[in-house]
């Protein structure tokens, strides 16, 4: 079955076409990476299906239901979760707190009971604690539990992204270059978890600039150039096509 | 310093600090002052949940705290409402308005939303001047005792003890709220919007939320203060009072609820210290205002608790 | 009637030309370093006070014009050395204490040094009203249009001809760019307070025979030239100069056709409207925010 369909999207900024007239699907429990080179329309195709931004034509279907035009947090609660390129971390709070903000539509959200502190409300953010606390350790950041986000280094940030995003315990999660920045261990530890969270059933739609990784841990690639479709496939198979070949080369020669 | 531990150890110490000060209060100014002082803060602690936790500014907030005491005023002088009922009733009203402005102005970022908010408060400031018919206009209107049960609270040591318990309630629901599910939300939206809407936080409603919050507490003290004061003129409801209630919140700390009522003291306490020095009281308060936000831009209260920290080894 | 309503206009017109040279200084100190400066009204105060003061005191009236001139600059280059940049990189709310922070220091200053007595000026070119098609207009409302016009004509020549002016205008749309082709970012920022000081006082001086003065006067002077500066576009200096007019115009047609009570109500009355529905303003950049 496929979990996310995208039939025709465009999306124009001022004349520029940054998304024109793509065409794919991503199917249930598959990592499905998107490249392309910089530019390509990878990180407006992210926003475009999470709901920040609103395609000009085109729609996006989750769960065979239309869902272009919905806000972000209407999609969250659909079962869609993301993380960014460039950080949206909440600097203003500590490690535990962002991920327990992720976990905020499963917890008892009225305002009363929030503001009585009712048991019922603190006995649900008790087990939500120890539960975000599990999903630290999970993305491997469980010594930085207390330690205030606006003092953790750029890589665990990165974890951390991950893990908030979890929290909300996506159906599909979209990871907008989890790696970028990383050296070399922090890379292959990001691999380890993206690997982790695909086993566990969730579906990973990722952009990536790391080659390796994504030649490495993908189960289908599309590839964008200039905000349309260059080519579509398993990893070996779009390795093999000239077009995206020549259109790295072109990029990066 | 644990979360929980705050909030315990500081409710503790706050009832131990205002059950304590009478000793040393030798006449019924004290008490006065005292009052003042206390309601002063309780505006701050909700004013802070708005622009200390959600981040978002109001330079309109007299506008509601006016609002509220001209409400009670109405209500209990011309339609012979009982004090609690007004009280209940001006709330409910400000709390309706704050949610209908609300919605469209908390779309705006910034100078933008402080624009719209000072603009707000000063209209309810006009209106307030201009229709004397109904507010007594620039003279004022007085009020009677707040009367509750065939019993009146009157007298600033009466008063006292009602500001006291109404303070400490207010911390408390103040502290619930910023460690619950919707206190995160408020906090994320500070911290990134985008990053909250992604994972299911609807940030226009939690600031619209957190608007009425602020807006009803600081119309709830202004009835009480109306009551309290006997006597309400609607600059109560200035562009400036709306001024000086951010800085108290800025001053003694943002995102800091103790820190919001620490500033709110001491702006309240200044003028009584500057007394003696009458003619140099705004270029004094001027300096202050400017001297803390130079030096200690994150308030008094985050400051100090940052020296002690280094002083201590770490955290 | 078209009288009464080239009457109200003049009076708008007169008024939004003090709001619009308020906006422009506003505007340019927040292209200069993103700070709203609150202060902005008492540049228009300390003008005033201080032209009318030393005048009565017997001073020829241009050189007390320029010496007022030069004091209103000197409290800016001093608010942006002593209070703005100590406080680079703080919050948008610590910013805005401080500068409020600084108008009620200013104010505090004025009342000490001259009191709270209202000032006049004499008109500078005689009391003698203009009939113009059945309505009046006074000699100093045409003193008022001539020095606002003159002074947009000059900044915008500062601004698009003059080398150190272009370097403030590059320095607004990109600070890190402006200082690598060796711009000094530092005298940008204090030039721009230098020029909305000498903008406000200029301002104040011409509008001082018209409105009187007194310590006071730069509050609702300050948050109108706001109200003006938010109306156009933050940081647009053709949107403050339209935004000071609407202003104007708007409050001079409500107080003459609705209620001059509700006159200041009615202009903030139509921003909270305008901010509705485009919450950038008039002329402000709008587009999808980058994630």
């Amino acid at each position: 079955m496929s979990l996310l369909k995208v039939e025709r999207l465009s999306k124009e900024f001022g004349g520029i076409h940054a998304i024109e007239d793509l065409t794919f699907s991503v199917e249930a429990g598959d990592i499905h990476s998107i490249i392309g080179p910089n530019g390509a329309g990878k990180t407006t195709l992210f926003n475009l299906i999470t709901g920040v931004y609103t395609p000009s034509s085109g729609r996006v279907l989750f769960q065979d239901r239309v869902v272009s035009g919905m806000k972000p947090y209407e999609l969250a609660a659909l079962g869609m979760s993301r993380t960014f390129q460039n950080l949206q971390i909440f600097f203003n709070m500590k490690a535990i707190e962002n991920v327990m903000v992720g976990h905020h539509l499963h917890l008892d959200r009225r305002f009363l009971p929030s503001l009585l502190r009712l048991p019922t409300v603190t006995r649900r953010d008790r087990e939500c604690r120890d539960y975000c606390a599990g999903l630290l350790e999970f993305v491997g950041l469980a010594k930085y539990l207390d330690a205030d986000a606006g003092s953790m280094p750029y890589g665990a940030l990165k974890r951390l992204e991950i893990a908030r995003a979890l929290a909300a315990q996506p159906k599909m999660l979209l990871l907008d270059e989890p790696a970028a920045g990383l050296n070399a261990t922090e890379s292959r530890e990001i691999d380890e978890v993206i690997k982790r969270v695909a086993s566990s059933g969730v579906t990973v739609v990722l952009v990536e600039h790391d080659m390796k990784m994504v030649m490495g841990i993908s189960d289908h690639i599309l590839a964008l150039d200039y905000g349309r479709k260059l080519a579509e496939g398993t990893p070996a198979e779009v390795r093999a096509n000239p077009e995206v070949v020549s259109a790295y080369l072109g990029a990066h020669g | 310093m644990n979360i929980y531990t705050a909030r315990t150890g500081g409710l503790a110490i706050l009832a131990t600090i205002i059950a304590v000060a009478p000793l040393g209060f030798s006449n019924t100014y004290f008490y006065d002052v005292g009052v003042n002082a206390m309601f002063n803060a309780i505006v701050c602690v909700g004013l802070n949940l708005l622009i200390g936790y959600a981040g978002q500014i109001s330079l309109g907030h007299a506008g509601f705290f006016a609002l509220g005491a001209y409400g009670s005023g109405i209500l209990t002088t011309v339609y012979g409402f009982p004090p609690i009922g007004a009280l209940v009733l001006s709330a409910a009203v400000v709390g309706l308005l704050a949610f209908a402005v609300g919605r469209p102005i908390l779309k705006l970022k910034g100078h933008y939303l402080a624009m719209a908010t000072l603009g707000i408060g000063i209209i309810i400031h006009i209106v307030l001047k201009t229709e004397a018919k109904i507010t007594g206009g620039p003279d004022g209107m007085s009020l009677d005792n707040f009367k509750m049960l065939g019993f009146a609270i009157k007298g600033d040591v009466m008063w006292y003890w009602v500001a006291g318990i109404a303070l400490v309630g207010s911390v408390w629901l103040a502290l619930n709220l910023i460690d619950s599910p919707v206190g995160r939300a408020l906090r994320a939206v500070h911290g990134s919007e985008v990053g909250a809407e992604v994972v299911g936080v609807d940030t226009s409603r939690y600031k619209v939320l957190v608007f009425v919050v602020s807006a009803v507490f600081a119309s709830v003290v202004g009835s009480l203060f109306a009551h309290k004061n006997g006597f309400i003129t609607p600059d109560i409801g200035s562009f400036f009072h709306s001024v000086e209630l951010v800085t108290m919140v800025v001053l003694g700390g943002m995102a800091s609820t103790f820190g919001a009522l620490i500033g709110a003291v001491i702006l309240t306490l200044l003028p009584q210290v500057l007394a003696a020095v009458e003619q140099y009281e705004a270029m004094i308060l001027g300096a202050i205002m400017m001297g803390t936000m130079i030096f200690m831009p994150k308030g008094l209260l985050p400051s100090l608790v940052a020296v002690l920290r280094r002083r201590g080894g770490g955290r | 009637m078209f009288a009464a309503f080239l009457q109200y206009l003049f009076s708008g017109l007169t008024s939004g030309a003090i709001y619009a040279l308020a906006g422009l200084g506003f505007a340019i100190i927040y292209n200069a370093s993103h700070v709203i400066n609150f202060a902005q009204g008492e540049f228009i105060m300390i003008g005033g006070m201080a032209t009318a003061t030393m005048v009565a005191a017997g001073t020829p009236v241009p050189v007390a014009i320029a010496l007022a001139m030069a004091a209103s600059m000197l409290v800016g280059v001093a608010l942006e050395k002593f209070a703005i940049e100590p406080a680079r990189n703080a919050d948008v709310v610590t910013i805005i204490i401080i500068t409020i922070g600084a108008s009620i220091f200013l104010r505090g200053g004025a009342q000490l040094l001259w009191d709270k007595e209202f000032h006049a000026l004499p008109a500078f070119s005689g009391e003698t009203p203009i009939g113009i098609l059945g309505a009046t207009l006074m000699p100093q409302s045409l003193w008022v249009f001539g020095v606002a016009g003159l002074a947009i004509v000059v900044l915008w020549w500062f601004f698009n001809r003059t080398l150190f002016g272009k370097a403030m205008l590059a320095t607004s749309h990109n600070r890190l760019a402006a200082q690598l082709v060796g711009i000094g970012v530092k005298k940008v920022l204090l030039a721009s307070f230098a020029l909305s000081a000498l903008l406000g006082a200029v301002g104040g001086i011409v509008v001082t025979p018209i409105t009187f003065t007194n310590y006071e006067a730069g509050i609702m002077l300050g948050l109108k030239g706001f109200s003006a500066a938010v109306l156009g576009g933050l940081g647009n200096g053709t949107g403050a100069i339209v935004g000071g007019l609407i202003v104007g115009i708007a409050e001079a047609l409500a107080s003459g056709y609705l209620s001059s009570a509700y006159k200041d109500a009615i202009a903030f009355l139509i921003i909270l409207f305008v901010l509705f529905f485009m919450p950038s303003g008039l002329f402000g950049k709008r587009g999808t925010d980058r994630v």
